[in-house]
């Protein structure tokens, strides 16, 4: 069983909406959240060829930071992240692992050239976290469009989802909750 | 979904873990290998639903590893993964039968609706497999489901609108098999050899229905990185199938009139036209009639999908045939479980037939597959179905004297078989008199 889920803001972000986060990400996963403090040097994971973040060397470095082994811990950064092959992507996790990471970037009108709306983004940031902490808790992708576990390449399909699990995925939660964790 | 199987073939590590992680979210099955001969060796853990290889690896290449992969497996698809600057080889990888390439780095749009294009395609020939051994179930059943007269005249009805090729709408409370109707009619029709595409009208939000029917071209909007055909068009030749359809908007209504009439429509964001020359098959569960009264269906569209309309009775309309249905499912579920066939107790019989089934025979075949699983004994007994009480099911919701009565008749009758006679004497009242109410009620013949 899960015990708590840890939100960090990397290297000082704080949007206005940080603390309204939390609240929501409980409610989702039925979990008490912790902010916790995290240090990182995003440098390290620079690529500059793409002026991009690398995403899966951040997740390894995160789990450092893990509190407890029965926790999760999911960090929220506003830099564009990449994973190697993939132009970009929105968030990325461990598959049925501890750690996950969401970035704001993509998730900004601004970045679509559309006027700044910042409950929007909030959220647009809401589903992000769910839907990557659902796959760390070992949930896959759902073909339920309303589901917030809905594969999204691109932002409009994050508009349509909910920020909740569909009743599927909310069981198939369940089911693993009593099991161990693979990694 | 059931799993599907990737393999992913690059000597890059890391392009092996990070495409490895992100099928995984999908929900794949996903297998790496570093090189050609790895690969090949993986081969024997397929098949795969998809292959990616890489274009450029120390070794065997890419293309070399296609032809061989192709002569062990012709129905993966073949995904090249290509540096930008070999377009030209990926180009001849199509050429050899490749299902596409992408450039590193992926646009993660891109290589989702890649996938999902492969796996539209691959779904749909193995629908069609499927539909096929669906409908030969079903006329092997023909017997059972139609011992009825309600059910007959059902199976009558199919076997009459199959020959024409006239547009028809099943209408049924849920779980009453609308959709395995439709599956009858196009398997008996002269389109059977055409695809039945169906489309669940009330499950898919309104902004992704239109695309879905109509299609889309590329760049038709954000995330339309590729022309894709919607289900009109895949039913060219064969039958549309569109549940739910008094469920659609006022605007989808009016595209579809128009399609309806024209047989031709143009895909989104696009202006060439399609002709797509398909059979309408729709079904619903709401009462259309009501619906074009409160002006909530257009008119025109009813009397266009109204041609034909096949009435499928709720399963307590025709109890008789609930014991038959039983059996049936408890054979299915015997053979899926590889276990051995139970009986059917008698009071777990009575439990079946009393029961309202407002959830029709869907309920029922689940109630059936909950015993098969949690009974221990030989026999299905009254404890192995949890049924809900049925006081509180069967109160109907309309509790006038008349309503009431109204039941009460229909079960008497249903009780005797429809013999009127018999009916009158355990009422109490005389033969005319319950015919008079049989009239009112449009209860019997
Ligand atoms: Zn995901
Ligand atoms: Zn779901």
């Amino acid at each position: 069983m899960t015990s708590t889920i840890y939100l960090g803001f990397l290297n000082g972000y704080s949007p206005s909406w940080a603390e309204d986060l939390a609240p929501r990400v409980s409610q989702a996963f039925s979990l008490p959240t912790q902010p916790i403090d995290l240090e990182l040097d995003l440098d390290l994971y620079y690529a500059p060829e793409r002026r991009q973040y690398h995403a899966t060397l951040i997740i390894a470095r995160l789990l450092r930071y893990l509190p407890e082994l029965d926790s999760k811990i999911v960090g929220i950064t506003s830099l564009d992240l990449f994973i190697p092959v993939l132009t970009f992507v929105f968030g990325q996790s461990q598959l049925d692992g501890a750690a996950a990471l969401v970035s704001t970037h993509r998730l900004h009108s601004e970045f679509y050239g559309l006027p700044a709306d910042i409950d929007l983004l909030f959220e647009r940031t809401v589903k992000e976290v769910v839907h990557e902490l659902g796959h760390a808790f070992g949930l896959v992708h759902c073909p339920d469009y309303l589901c917030v576990m809905k594969a999204s390449t691109y932002v409009e399909d994050v508009d349509i989802k909910k920020a909740s699990l569909c009743s599927e995925c909310q069981a198939t939660l369940i089911d693993r909750s009593g099991k161990p964790s693979h990694r | 979904m059931r799993d599907r199987k990737i393999l992913i073939v690059d000597d890059e590590l890391s392009v092996r873990q990070s495409l490895q992680e992100w099928f995984r979210e999908d929900g794949f099955q996903v297998e790496t290998a570093a090189d050609g001969n790895a690969a090949l060796k993986m081969m024997d853990a397929g098949p795969f639903d998809i292959i990616v290889v890489d274009l450029k690896m120390p070794g065997m290449d890419g293309i070399t590893l296609q032809k061989r992969v192709r002569e062990l497996d012709k129905s993966a698809a073949i995904i090249i993964l290509t540096a930008f600057a070999s377009v030209e080889t990926a180009v001849e990888a199509l050429k050899l039968g490749a299902y596409d390439y992408v450039t590193k780095p992926v646009d993660p749009d891109d290589l989702s609706n890649l996938v999902r294009n492969i796996l539209r395609e691959k779904e749909l020939s193995e629908e069609n497999i499927r539909l096929k051994e669906k409908v030969s179930e079903l006329s092997g059943l023909a017997p059972i489901v139609g011992k009825s007269p309600k059910m007959k005249r059902v199976l009558d009805l199919i076997d009459t609108v199959a020959e024409t090729d006239s547009t028809v709408v099943i209408l049924g409370e849920s779980g009453t098999g609308k959709e395995l109707i439709a599956r009858a009619i196009h398997g008996k029709s002269k389109r059977r050899f055409f695809p039945i595409v169906a489309v669940n009208c009330g499950s898919i939000p309104e902004s992704l229905l239109e695309s879905e029917l109509f299609g889309h071209e590329k760049g038709a909007f954000t995330g339309a990185q590729y022309r894709r055909k919607g289900k009109i068009e895949l039913a060219d030749g064969g039958t549309l199938f569109l549940d739910e359809i008094g469920d659609i908007s006022p605007k989808m209504q009016i595209d579809l009139l128009r399609v309806l009439e024209t047989k031709r429509f143009t895909r989104l964001g696009g202006n060439q036209e399609v002709t797509s020359d398909f059979r309408l098959i729709c079904a619903t569960n709401r009462n259309l009639e009501k619906l074009v009264e409160d002006g909530i269906f257009r008119e025109d569209l009813y009397y266009r999908v109204n041609v034909f309309s096949v009435p499928v009775p709720p399963l307590r309309e025709r109890r008789e045939d609930v014991p038959l249905l039983a059996e049936h499912f408890i054979e299915r579920y015997a053979r899926a479980m590889g276990k051995a066939r139970k009986a059917l107790s008698a009071q777990a019989e009575s439990i079946l037939v009393d029961y309202r089934w407002p959830g029709n025979v869907r309920e029922l075949q689940n109630a059936i597959e909950r015993a098969m699983v949690i009974g221990t004994g030989p026999a299905i007994v009254p404890e192995d179905l949890p049924l809900p009480s049925d006081r509180e099911i069967s109160e109907p919701a309309d509790r006038s004297l008349s309503a009431i009565e109204k039941d009460h008749i229909e079960r008497v009758l249903m009780e005797v078989d429809g013999n009127v006679s018999q009916g009158a004497k355990i009422l109490g009242i005389d033969r005319t008199t319950l015919y008079n109410k049989m009239k009112k009620y449009g209860l019997g013949r």
